[in-house]
């Protein structure tokens, strides 16, 4: 892969209006005096209800449509005044469609971009080779069929796989996902964001699926009809702090569990474990440590790893603790497993507490549903947005 | 019946004919090949051409073929040019909607997907839509190819006609083996320029028969 490349991609009081007579009388346009800048090496998901403009300035980009005021500029310099075929040979373009060539091979289609620059045929299948292994594909299996011979989700995978070609620095995605089945949707998110902790482009998600954005995004640009920005910023801020009324609406009544997919267990304050190790012998002592909301008592082996639960009820002094009733250690959370996961597994769990630990195996604290709780009343300043804050500069 | 000594003794007749009913066929949809390509592209790009160029490629179809030939010979008298005015004015209704229907059948997505990734509109023209044009207009080729061939008989009444000759003068001989020759071979010839453009079609096409499985 080349070292990474991105651009910023910056939209300044960018309007469009389809019908000039109806502009006269003052109704809106399909996007309205909208400014928005998009960093270089982000994800920005822009997300709306249908109507709201979101595909129309994804478009403006690549000049699919030119606005009819303001600019698009690319790392500063106005789209408009470059030549229209180099400025969409540089920016990878993914639709919900896809949009292969069916007359072509899945190698032909992937080296397209390559192919109108002028590569040598060489250079142009070696490529076409590494990409179609970078999106998961086997070029030995895929590179001779055609479009019509392959999966939903594959197709998808090709045409990413084809934006991705000329290693463009910007990435234009209109609801890449949109035409397949939810798991294999999943699988192809968890994949972009995984090829893109990698690759560090600057993409421009549409899509009009709140959840997805979400997960997507770096950054969240939500739309309203009209073309009208109605909020810009991390999304779990958009979820904590929903700008208007419309926002919070748009972003469902659940948003407190949406954020909790945004929030891993590292970013709890863990709940201090009662622990003993495996053998010992019970005590009053260790009766009264245990808290009467919380009648729970660890066991951990030589390694401080968990073996079980043992109830408080049961803890009999002199009684060696492993040989009382005791219940499986679980569930065991690691420090990136979501707060939605956790919270899902608590709720199934025979005790209401997981167990947070560290790499080693070793028990770090517990996770609770109050803690849960807490740290979604306390959080709301964006933090827990790990992809934005791994980069830096958090703040659009 | 069927007189065999009079067709072995005749072969080079029947053949001569037949390459002059070849010969007339293939120059007729070549060229109404290219005036077709040609107003159906035009069409294409602006959709109000369709109408007009339709229009005129129906009503030639609907001229009879005998009052065409008619028409013509007081112009461009009894030659080559007035059978193949007559032959090329009879494929181009066929063609035409063929190279239209084609070009409107190319996906949407295939489209944009060209155009977003920087196809100026020549290459997107030739890489993109005629190739994906192709099927349908191969398939109107086909059946401009053996209505033409049905045709040329016709042209006999104005000195030529290839096999159309033959069975004219059997006609008037009262010679029954000379139209027999006439029919079999033509439809032979019918038969075997449709497989040639079948076996085009694949070498040409072979994402047409890459299908899921």
């Amino acid at each position: 892969m080349a070292a990474p490349r991105a651009a910023t991609v910056e939209f300044e009081h960018v309007s469009k209006h389809y019908d000039a007579r109806a502009l006269a009388r003052g109704a809106p346009g399909a996007v309205n005096d909208l400014s928005l800048t998009v960093p270089a090496g982000r994800l920005c998901v822009l997300v709306g209800p249908s109507g709201c403009g979101k595909t129309t300035l994804l478009k403006m980009v690549n000049r699919l449509i030119e606005p009819t005021a303001g600019r698009v500029l690319i790392d500063g310099v106005d789209v408009a005044t470059r030549d229209v075929t180099d400025l969409r040979r540089g920016i990878g373009y993914v639709i919900q469609q896809v949009g292969l060539f069916p007359h072509q091979t899945i190698a032909e289609n992937v080296a397209t971009v390559p192919r109108l620059l002028g590569w040598p045929v060489a250079r142009r299948r070696e490529r076409a080779d590494e990409l179609l292994r970078l999106v998961g594909l086997e070029p030995g299996t895929y590179a001779a069929r055609y479009p019509a011979q392959l999966s939903g989700g594959e197709r998808q995978r090709v045409g990413v796989a084809r934006a991705l070609a000329a290693d463009p620095p910007i990435m234009l995605m209109d609801e890449p996902f949109g035409a397949v089945d939810p798991i294999v949707r999943g699988r192809l998110q968890d994949e972009l964001l995984r090829l893109q902790e990698q690759l560090a482009k600057t993409i421009l998600f549409v899509t009009h699926d709140v959840d997805e954005a979400i997960k997507m995004g770096d950054l969240v640009a939500v739309f309203r009809e009209g073309g009208v920005l109605a909020q810009f910023g991390l999304p779990a801020e958009i979820l904590a702090r929903p700008a208007s009324p419309f926002v919070a609406s748009f972003v469902g009544t659940d948003r407190g569990l949406k954020r909790l997919s945004l929030l891993r267990v590292e970013d709890l304050v863990l709940v201090p474990a009662v622990t003993a190790p495996v053998g010992a012998a019970g005590s009053t002592d260790l009766r009264a440590a245990l808290d009467d909301a919380f009648p729970w008592l660890l066991l951990l082996d030589d390694a401080a790893r968990p073996v079980a639960w043992v109830a408080g009820s049961d803890i009999a002094p002199g009684v060696p603790l492993a040989a009382a009733p005791s219940v499986a250690a679980l569930p065991r959370f690691d420090l990136r497993t979501t707060l939605k996961d956790a919270l899902s597994a608590l709720l199934d769990a025979d005790v209401h507490a997981g167990i947070a630990t560290g790499r080693d195996g070793r028990v770090l604290g517990l996770v609770t549903v109050g803690g849960i709780a807490g740290v979604l009343r306390g959080q709301g300043d964006g933090r827990g947005d790990h992809r934005g804050d791994d980069r830096g500069d958090g703040q659009p | 019946m069927i007189r065999w000594d009079w067709i072995g003794g005749n072969l080079d007749q029947i053949a001569s004919a037949t390459l002059d009913h070849l010969v007339l066929t293939v120059i007729a949809v070549g060229v109404g090949f290219a005036i077709s390509l040609a107003l159906g592209l035009a069409a294409h790009r602006r959709r109000v051409l369709y109408g007009p160029v339709a229009g005129i490629a129906g009503l030639l179809y609907t001229i009879p073929s005998l009052a065409l030939f008619a028409i013509l010979v007081p112009f461009t008298g009894l030659t080559l040019l007035t059978a193949e005015i007559g032959l090329v004015s009879y494929t181009l209704l066929i063609l035409v909607r063929g190279v239209v229907s084609g070009l409107d059948g190319v996906p949407a997505d295939a489209l944009d997907a060209a155009a977003g990734m920087g196809y100026d509109a020549t290459r997107r023209l030739f890489r993109v839509e005629l190739p994906l044009a192709l099927p349908v207009i191969v398939a109107s080729v086909r059946l401009a190819t053996v209505s033409t061939i049905g045709l040329v008989m016709v042209t006999a009444l104005i000195g030529e006609g290839g096999l159309g000759q033959l069975m004219l003068r059997g006609f008037n001989r009262g010679f029954p083996t000379m139209i027999y020759v006439g029919v079999v071979v033509s439809v032979a010839l019918a038969v075997v320029l449709d497989l040639l453009l079948v076996g085009l079609q694949r070498r040409l096409m072979p994402w047409t028969r890459a299908r899921s499985g």
